[in-house]
């Protein structure tokens, strides 16, 4: 990298900022949407972290698959199932509130130890390939990672079928029972829901 | 100011360490179900600035680890999809989005 380390840290301070304020964010704001936006905003901020890393080509994957595909598929279902509904009480929610928030911050403390007092083993920063790194990756992923390469595409494959299946209504042109041609209109009624007097 | 040569490790480790509990703590106390697939793509992020992390500062000639980056991108977008489908055709059951309600498969 070839920017002063002044400049680094000012970057690698505003982006993780972004990072850690935007998640709280998404986690902690009543409104869903918001969340949605800052969600988009955490993963650019993420990919600007993969920029201060030398990685550009990741930088790239992230902004299209996540920002691009992700984000928008996420908004999309926010306006699919928006619907302003009141929660019904649960049940010890504040102790389930508090376990869960302790468990968390013990997690966290324990992660940051680790981090600090692991001693790494750095390599020589001579041998970094730095902006080559778009190179390598197709050469990683032409030769010894082609099985997982490919093994991805069948997923990929799979995750449309599935997604396509799942999440279809289905739309017959005739009626089964009589035969005649159903009216359009009715395919976009509510039906009677299944099982939501079952609680 | 410290004397640096460049941004330590453990500075991204730690973002990606905050990054990921507080995607648990999301997973575990939100209501809104689209809010939980948020909360684990947050993970999946997290996940992904520790892969780059240790692919930039231990691996810097093979960059293993951008690889890994590039299949878990992958494998998130999937889960994503068909995440988000199972969410419509739940909701077009229940008529709700709230995790409480969800319990199908219950005893």
């Amino acid at each position: 990298m070839s920017i002063a380390i002044t400049t680094q840290i000012i970057c690698f301070t505003v982006l993780s900022s972004v990072v850690i304020i935007g998640a709280l964010g998404v986690v902690l704001l009543e409104s869903i949407v918001y969340s949605a936006f800052l969600l988009g905003g955490v993963f650019m901020s993420v990919a600007g972290l993969y920029l201060l890393l030398n990685a550009s080509f990741v930088a790239a994957a992230q902004v299209l698959v996540y920002v691009g595909a992700v984000n928008v598929l996420i908004i999309f279902a926010i306006m699919l199932v928006n619907k302003k509904e009141d929660l019904k009480p649960v049940n010890a929610i504040k102790s389930r509130r508090i376990i869960s928030t302790s468990i968390c911050l013990t997690l966290l403390s324990l992660l940051i130890r680790v981090d600090l007092t692991q001693v790494w083993n750095l390599s020589n920063p001579q041998d970094s390939i730095g902006e080559e790194s778009t190179i390598r990756i197709g050469e990683h992923l032409f030769s010894d990672y082609l099985l997982p390469f490919e093994v991805a595409s069948v997923l990929l494959l799979m995750a449309m079928i599935g997604a396509i299946v799942l999440a279809r209504r289905d739309v017959m042109s005739k009626d089964i029972s009589t035969g005649l041609p159903v009216d359009q209109e009715l395919i976009e009624k509510t039906s009677e829901p299944l099982l939501t007097n079952k609680n | 100011m410290m004397n640096l040569e460049s941004i330590p490790i453990q500075a991204f480790l730690i973002i990606s360490s905050s990054l990921f509990c507080i995607g648990i703590w999301g997973l575990l106390n939100s209501r809104n179900a689209v809010r939980v697939l948020m909360s684990i793509e947050l993970m999946l992020n997290a996940v992904n600035i520790n892969l780059m992390a240790f692919s930039s500062y231990v691996d810097n000639n093979l960059i293993q680890g951008q690889v890994f980056t590039i299949f878990v991108i992958t494998v998130a977008a999937a889960e994503a999809a068909v995440g988000l489908a199972i969410l419509l055709s739940l909701y077009r059951n229940r008529v709700t989005v709230d995790m409480e309600s969800f319990n199908l498969l219950k005893w």
